[in-house]
């Protein structure tokens, strides 16, 4: 069997004083994933490495790591691509490490739960009795950005939320575009708060990477982009409003 | 809860893509310079004939036709990049009800810009 050098960002917040780096040689199969190989190292070589997983299929967003310097779900990222090796893991960048391979969430948590990401509903119109029908037109305005799992790699990928973690950032911005293109939504006025901030998607300089490492094909970079337009629309005509 | 939290320096160059997208921005610093250049141009222009043909003297020096092809490369490729994220600045677009491919979109954009550039390079030099 293949083996492959894997070299895990170690942190204990305990006991180090800045992370440092370890190498484990793992066995490999060409059907093992890099989260594969981090199981393998916790149960027969080091029971203390930590980190975050679940599903093992590219759908609950836990195990999102940079692997040899690329956000990645260490689940669908696979140990053959990198050998000979060595694949060097470490926890999701811009994100403060709580230990080894695992980043504190709270931040995009809180950000996410200020975009109101759930339908406030409008008024039926005259007729509707049954629940809010929508065309599949109407569906597709929304559909890509609703399939995020808030799995970070975007964050990760953002070097604006690196440099300023008060920027609302990609998936939370993507989501709260997902609920405004919503025909069924009336909660854009809320929402436009967070838009039309410093921190909102005039914090984005439009690097695009967070489009391009997206597991689920979100494109958030356009999210947040069109958003621009309509923070620009909601700035002039609040003059016509009046 | 203690966590650490690591250092942004050097970001621009720890990722390839980081790497282009610098170079997009710090682009736009010679898109700036050839304006100026263009606009000094005006203004000599203004000031008589002995002036402007002293400015477009200055621009066959080699320093200047140096700067003008680095200038050239730099804003083919600001342009390139931006029809590139064109699509994403926009609602989707839709034709007869289909969604417009953002390829289309980059296609058209760039395809529109050679076409007008050449108009206007066969106006000027006609």
């Amino acid at each position: 069997m293949r083996t492959i050098a894997i070299e895990c960002l170690r942190y204990d917040p305990e006991t180090d004083a800045a992370p440092r780096r370890q190498a484990y040689e793992v066995p490999f199969t060409d059907d093992m994933s890099v989260l594969q190989g981090l199981q393998y190292i916790k149960d027969y070589l080091d029971g203390s490495l930590t980190f975050r997983w679940s599903c093992r299929m590219a759908i609950c967003g836990s195990c999102g790591m940079m692997v040899n310097g690329v956000p990645a779900l260490s689940c669908e990222t696979f140990l053959r691509d990198f050998y000979p090796g060595p694949v060097r893991v470490e926890p999701l960048e811009h994100f403060p490490i709580l230990r080894d391979l695992v980043i504190d969430q709270r931040d995009f948590l809180a950000k996410l739960q200020s975009v109101k990401p759930w339908l406030v509903p409008r008024q039926p119109a005259p007729g509707e009795k049954d629940g809010f029908l929508q065309t599949p037109r109407q569906m597709d305005e929304y559909y890509q950005y609703s399939q995020c799992i808030n799995c970070l790699l975007c964050y990760a990928a953002c070097p604006q939320y690196g440099l300023d973690s008060k920027f609302t950032g990609p998936a939370a911005l993507a989501l709260l575009h997902r609920y405004n293109a919503d025909s069924r939504d009336a909660g854009k006025a809320e929402r436009m708060e967070i838009v039309n901030a410093e921190d909102g998607v005039w914090g984005c300089t439009l690097v695009g990477y967070c489009s391009e490492v997206c597991p689920k094909g979100v494109d958030p970079a356009r999210a947040v982009n069109q958003n621009k337009i309509e923070s620009t629309k909601d700035y002039f005509f609040r003059f016509l409003k009046r | 809860m203690k966590a650490y939290q690591r250092p942004m320096a050097g970001w621009w160059h720890r990722n390839p893509f980081y790497l282009w997208y610098t170079l997009r921005e710090a682009s736009a610093l010679f898109v700036t310079a050839y304006a100026l250049v263009l606009l000094a141009g005006l203004a000599r222009l203004r000031q008589g004939e002995a002036a402007f043909d002293a400015w477009r003297e200055a621009l066959a020096s080699p320093a200047s036709l140096g700067f003008h092809a680095v200038a050239l490369l730099l804003v083919l490729y600001h342009a390139w990049t931006w029809f590139k994220v064109m699509p994403k600045t926009l609602p989707f677009l839709r034709i007869a009800g289909r969604r417009v491919p953002d390829r289309a979109i980059v296609v058209a954009g760039l395809a529109s810009a050679v076409l007008f550039s050449t108009i206007l390079f066969v106006m000027v030099k006609a």
